[in-house]
């Protein structure tokens, strides 16, 4: 018994359906409210799905706010919401949603209204494999790893097509140094995930997790979390990698033209990727949902996922920005090769323990 | 292989008031030619329609960041046309002033530097220590906190105010921790030195043969400046060094820049120590007599010239300046055959301040 289910008795819409005359009509809505009081509908809508996620993430951003605010001797938002302007992040949304959203003469416009929507529905995505506790997943795949990497896959190419379509010289700048970025380092995140399905013999998540009953990876594979949390800072294009977007450069890169709605989902597609990083990190190599007992697991995962994007965001406080020149040497040159060095290590791991 | 051409700027957040045109091929930068006077608000005329006591608060709008270096030079040649000399106490005044301003100068650099390479914390920290510390000692002696017309043909406008002595020591006691704190997270940053080590060198005998000025010379191993070349003001009595590194590329500007604020904060407090009592300005005459006079200092981003033609009545016949950020537009060249990501961090290790270039 859900809430969703209370709303809906409460609510009592079946009775009122059942007096609709025509037949057809009333079977395809009595299929709808099956759906919508199944255990699915509530884990997308609610739990570990997108209310969750969406307040997670909110909270993050008003937690970068304060806490660089915090290092720059600033004070930060203050007046949204009670408690230190709480609410900033939402409030920043809706100021995003009632601006022009302005499309540039020569764009693309189907692609570039497109690119946002199709960002934002990608990062969701990949959350639907991550499991907040045994139970709590809404897609408890096999081949769960997999999948996520096949969906980051997609997102240079959108970086890329938002640049393209455009029609702009900096976005498309932008494009092109997203698209660079984020295939080199695609590469050792992989490679660094390998050494995690090399111990746990699993591409699901869930399996992952509970492999790591006894140890958690970070300390048989300190190396190996190491480069996937560098190539994950690269991939969510987060300081010091933040090429793609360097401002003083090419001017906000491949989300330049943006504005409005657009440019607010852009953002938030940004941070659920953000999110979703931490969560694949805590999922691989923290442990996912293990811990005490006391508290329940979910309670554990989100805790190791907030402080992991805390310490990908505290990164802006201190570090500039990389050449994309140096990125790609460090990518290509540095990490693909540690990563190589990172999956033997793995083997011997495997070996010795197991 | 094609090249693109795009123009930085006026409005481009990596650019000033004024526009960089920018080809590319590739991610390399092929010709970068600035383009200034965006903000041309023609100083020099204008300061010929008024009186040269008017003229202070309009000259010093060409560089809002370092105000006090500007209308020291254009007092030094009424000055010198009038015949008269300063009181000590007024020189020494002056000195601390100018020292003042140059620090809040490079304070402005460094938090734009940050910025443009993405380091936000030193973006906060130097405009905040700049608006907290500097600008209020400023206050505390002109009443002003940026454009204070402090310095005036004949000494300075008041005297110095009770309590100012500890009120700046103890400022400079905490900027000096504070200094050590930038050299922390930003000069001795890994990445920061690997964005602008080797990046835009400038040989000895090329900054000398494109005449640049100021930090940006003195970062290519000339030591030149005009405190000692021709000292002015109360700097001969002073003891300072000139900060020159030899390898002439953005990090070693930056440094000269960096290691220029220790000394500034160094000469107020010997300053400080070795003020004079007495007067701190004297009379003047409204009409200046009839003449030419050239008068230079060294201001934050290197030497300001000023030429003075007086015809004998109340206002100049002809007031030209030469500004360091003039001077050091040939500077722009250096972009040519770097990367992309190189022009932010270039562009700011010539201290560039498009309103003085353009008056």
């Amino acid at each position: 018994m859900n809430i969703i289910n209370i709303i809906l008795d409460f609510l009592n819409l079946e009775n009122f359906i059942s007096n609709i005359p025509n037949a057809e009509v009333q079977e395809l809505l009595t299929i709808v409210f099956v759906f919508l009081r199944s255990d699915l509908f509530f884990k997308i809508l609610l739990f570990p799905g997108i209310f969750t996620i969406l307040i997670t993430v909110a909270e993050l951003m008003w937690l970068e706010l304060k806490l660089i605010a915090k290092v720059q001797l600033r004070v930060g938002p203050q007046y949204a919401g009670r408690i230190g302007g709480i609410l900033q992040p939402i409030a920043d949304f809706i100021k995003l949603l009632f601006k022009e959203t302005i499309v540039p003469e020569k764009a693309s416009k189907v692609l570039f209204l497109l690119v946002p929507i199709m960002l934002v529905t990608l990062a969701a995505t990949t959350l639907t494999v991550i499991p907040l506790s045994e139970t709590d997943v809404i897609s408890n795949l096999d081949v769960g790893l997999l999948f996520t990497f096949a969906i980051l896959a997609m997102f240079p190419i959108l970086a890329l097509l938002a640049g393209w379509a455009s029609n702009s010289k900096f976005p498309f700048i932008g494009g092109i140094r997203a698209l660079f970025q984020q295939v080199s380092y695609e590469v050792p995140l992989w490679f660094s995930a390998l050494g995690v399905v090399i111990l746990a013999e699993s591409l699901n998540f869930n399996s992952i997790i509970k492999a790591q009953s006894t140890f958690w990876f970070i300390l048989l594979l300190p190396l190996g979390a190491f480069i996937f949390l560098v190539a994950v800072i690269a991939e969510t294009e987060r300081l010091p990698f933040d090429i793609p977007e360097a401002e003083t450069e090419i001017a906000s890169g491949w989300m330049a033209e943006y504005s409005g709605l657009s440019f607010g989902l852009i953002m938030l597609s940004l941070y659920i990727k953000l999110y979703f990083g931490a969560a694949m990190f805590t999922a691989l190599f923290l442990g996912g949902w293990l811990g005490p007992s006391i508290l329940p697991p979910a309670f554990w995962f989100l805790t190791k996922t907030i402080i992991v994007v805390l310490i990908i965001m505290m990164l802006r406080g201190v570090l500039p920005r990389f050449r994309l020149a140096d990125l790609l040497y460090i990518g290509w040159r540095r990490l693909l090769i540690l990563s190589i060095v990172n999956i033997f290590l793995a083997i011997t791991v495997k070996l010795v323990l197991f | 292989m094609s090249s693109m051409y795009f123009s930085v700027g006026p409005q481009h957040p990596g650019s000033g008031h004024f526009r960089m045109k920018i080809t590319l091929q590739g991610d390399i930068i092929l010709n970068a030619e600035p383009d200034p006077g965006f903000v041309h608000r023609s100083v020099e005329k204008i300061a010929e329609t008024r009186e040269y006591l008017q003229n202070v608060p309009l000259i010093e709008r060409q560089c809002l960041s370092d105000v006090s270096s500007v209308t020291l030079a254009y007092a030094m040649g009424i000055e010198e046309l009038l015949g008269i000399e300063v009181p000590p106490r007024a020189q020494y005044i002056r000195v601390i002033m100018c020292e003042l301003s140059r620090i809040m100068s490079h304070l402005y650099w460094l938090a734009i530097l940050g910025i443009f390479v993405g380091h936000s914390t030193m973006f906060m920290w130097g405009f905040g220590d700049r608006d907290i510390l500097i600008t209020e000692t400023a206050e505390k002696i002109a009443g002003a906190r940026v454009s204070y017309s402090y310095i005036i043909p004949g000494g300075v406008r008041y005297d110095l105010p009770d309590g100012i002595k500890e009120h700046t020591m103890k400022t400079l006691d905490y900027f000096q921790g504070r200094l050590k704190e930038y050299d922390a997270i930003f000069f001795s940053n890994p990445i920061f030195k690997r964005r602008t080590k080797g990046v835009g060198v400038l040989s000895r005998s090329e900054a000398i043969r494109l005449g640049v000025t100021g930090p940006t010379l003195r970062g290519s191993g000339v030591r030149g400046d005009i405190r000692k070349d021709a000292p002015y003001a109360a700097y001969d009595e002073l003891d300072f060094e000139i900060p020159v590194y030899s390898e002439g590329d953005s990090y070693s500007r930056s440094l000269v820049r960096f290691r220029e604020m220790k000394i500034s904060s160094s000469i107020i407090r010997q300053a400080f120590e070795n003020l004079p009592e007495g007067d701190f300005k004297v009379k003047t005459r409204k009409k200046v007599p009839e003449g030419e006079v050239f008068s230079r200092v060294e201001a934050a981003r290197g030497e300001l010239a000023c030429y003075l033609i007086s015809d004998g009545t109340r206002k100049p016949y002809r007031l030209k300046m030469s500004t360091p950020s003039f001077r050091n537009l040939p500077g722009f060249s250096l972009m040519k055959g770097s990367m992309l990501a190189d022009m932010p961090p270039i562009y700011m290790s010539l201290d560039y301040w498009p309103l003085e270039t353009d008056r």
